[in-house]
């Protein structure tokens, strides 16, 4: 079993680490022609300087980097914390959803709602009622990322097959064994699928509350806020490159956890890879 | 019911509606209406009893399966009485209805694991089904890695775990290849032979009920009624060579005109 795991892993890899990589390269080729043809070189250093001079300043000078990293590492607490906390809630809020139709018809809309509203109009009411500091950003983290796991994980839950429902009806299972032994193991897949949405969104939430609130300890909003207003380009772009790495990663972390808890059995799953 | 110490030594009798056995199963007078207005199963009555297999054929949408769902108490007749002497049932579905997420012997320790039985009992009853239904080997397999007859085995073996006294079968191999489907019903008759339990099956296939059955019933379209009883006289085991009996065609024969009047 282990092997042919193994192996299909594999040969799923090679293909798609290709394609991305040629991309990436195209996409340095325009970058480069970018700052080198068409911009002269007053506007190439404000503007959108060389790859290998983003990196050399933004990464190669330690301080800078050390800077860089910092700011990256509270960051990424801020949206763990926040991930962890909308985790917990949406998961809550979905099961209790799913347990009665009408928390759902009261409930719902109002998820909606949170989705709906542009967090950034949302931002400064949260400052000012939980001050700059880190709660105020983790918050923000949990407004963002809580509505695709509500969705996901009610939509999981409401995947149970009627056919399996019977059997545990026939052999009078109660709410509680249905939710556990039926209904939640049938809703991790789209569980996963809602954690890996939320997973980028936090981190979109605690560089958006971070550049917003713009003071206390200095994340990747921070510094993007104080590197754009100083013209300090280069660590500008290393500061979204930073959250771009970051967020790729939080996805490939939830694809990789899902497809390690699921996979093995997950029909739908093995359907789409083939 | 089941302290009726009335013998019940011999095979299940091949002959006759007085088969000796338990009454396991009586419908009386049974309707059934569903809310959309569908009117499924007109005046349905019938007895069955322990060490009998009775099947039920009849065309598509005619409520058969809707008979097994009020045995089984998934669903309220609208009208009519039915009488259960125990209500610990097999029931074997269309479909697996395997939980993905459990390997084999999970799965077919599901029903012991409802009932709260401790995990020895449970491990030690699911070997013993699994080991029954020929599946030893495949206990860590997830479903989605078994052919779709190993599945309906493994379907088979849950059921087998309760030994229940009455078994219900909604149309089981429907979906799988005409050997495996073969292979699966001898199964079932070896089973039904082993632990002469009450047997109900549906099927649509007139050559697949008079082989198994004692006893045939034939359900018109809809509203579904019971237009024939047949009793079916072979002893068991029956061997294949059975379907090429002139008693078996003139039974199959007799139940196909009763399946046409039936659907006009």
């Amino acid at each position: 079993m282990t092997p042919a795991r193994g192996g299909s892993a594999r040969r799923a890899v090679l293909p798609t680490i290709g394609p991305p990589i040629a991309v990436f390269f195209g996409f340095l080729g325009l970058w480069y022609f970018y700052s080198g043809v068409i911009l002269d070189e007053r506007e190439r250093n404000i503007v959108l300087p060389y790859f290998h001079k983003v990196i050399d300043v933004a990464f190669l000078d330690a301080e800078n980097r050390s800077e860089l990293l910092a700011a990256m590492g509270i960051s990424t607490i801020i949206s763990v914390i926040g991930l962890v906390i909308a985790i917990l809630l949406g998961v809550g809020i979905a099961v209790a959803m799913s347990q009665a139709q009408w928390i759902e018809q009261s409930f719902y809309p109002y998820a909606v709602l949170l989705q709906t509203v542009p967090i950034l109009a949302l931002v400064p009411l949260i400052g000012l009622r939980f001050g700059f500091g880190i709660t105020a950003r983790v918050i923000v983290c949990v407004l963002i990322a809580l509505f695709p796991i509500i969705t996901n994980t009610l939509f999981g839950l409401k995947s149970a097959k009627s056919s399996h429902h019977d059997l545990f009806t026939l052999h009078n299972a109660g709410r509680f064994t249905r939710l556990t032994k039926l209904q939640l193991p049938a809703a991790l897949p789209a569980m996963f699928t809602g954690f890996q949405i939320s997973a980028g969104l936090s981190i979109v939430g605690a560089i958006v509350g971070g550049f917003f609130f713009g003071r206390g300890d200095a994340g990747l909003g921070i510094r993007i806020k104080e590197y754009s207003a100083r013209l300090k380009v280069e660590q500008l772009i290393g500061s979204i490159i930073l959250s771009a790495l970051l967020g790729v990663f939080a996805f490939w972390l939830f694809g990789y956890l899902k497809h390690r808890l699921t996979s093995e059995w997950d029909e739908s799953g093995a359907e789409r890879r083939t | 019911m089941k302290q009726d110490s009335t013998t019940k030594a011999s095979p299940p009798p091949a002959k006759g509606k007085a088969s000796g056995g338990d009454l396991a199963l009586r419908f009386s007078d049974i309707s059934m209406v569903f809310p959309d207005g569908t009117h499924a199963l007109d005046n349905v009555s019938f007895d069955l009893h322990e060490g009998e297999f009775l099947t039920i054929v009849g065309p598509s949408g005619c409520g058969k399966s809707t008979i097994l769902k009020i045995a089984s108490g998934l669903l309220e007749a609208s009208r009519g009485d039915y009488q259960l002497s125990d209500d610990n049932i097999g029931y074997v579905f269309q479909d697996a209805t395997l939980l993905p997420w459990r390997k084999v012997n999970k799965n077919v320790e599901l029903f012991a694991e409802l009932h709260g039985h401790d995990k020895n009992t449970r491990s030690a009853v699911a070997a013993r089904a699994i080991e029954t239904v020929g599946l030893s080997g495949f206990e860590n397999h997830y479903p989605a890695r078994l052919s779709g007859g190993m599945r309906m085995r493994v379907s088979l073996a849950r059921s087998l775990t309760l030994s229940p006294s009455l078994f219900l079968f909604d149309e089981p191999f429907g979906a799988l290849d005409e050997i495996t489907r073969q292979r699966l019903n001898e199964e079932v008759i070896r089973l039904f032979l082993e632990r002469r339990f009450a047997g109900l099956f549906i099927t649509h296939s007139i050559a697949e009920a008079v082989f198994m059955s004692t006893r045939v019933m034939v359900m018109s379209a809809r509203p579904g009624r019971i237009v024939k009883t047949v009793d079916i006289p072979f002893q068991y085991p029956r061997t294949a060579d059975l379907r090429y009996e002139p008693e078996f065609a003139r039974i199959s024969g007799e139940l196909s005109e009763a399946l046409a009047e039936g659907h006009a």
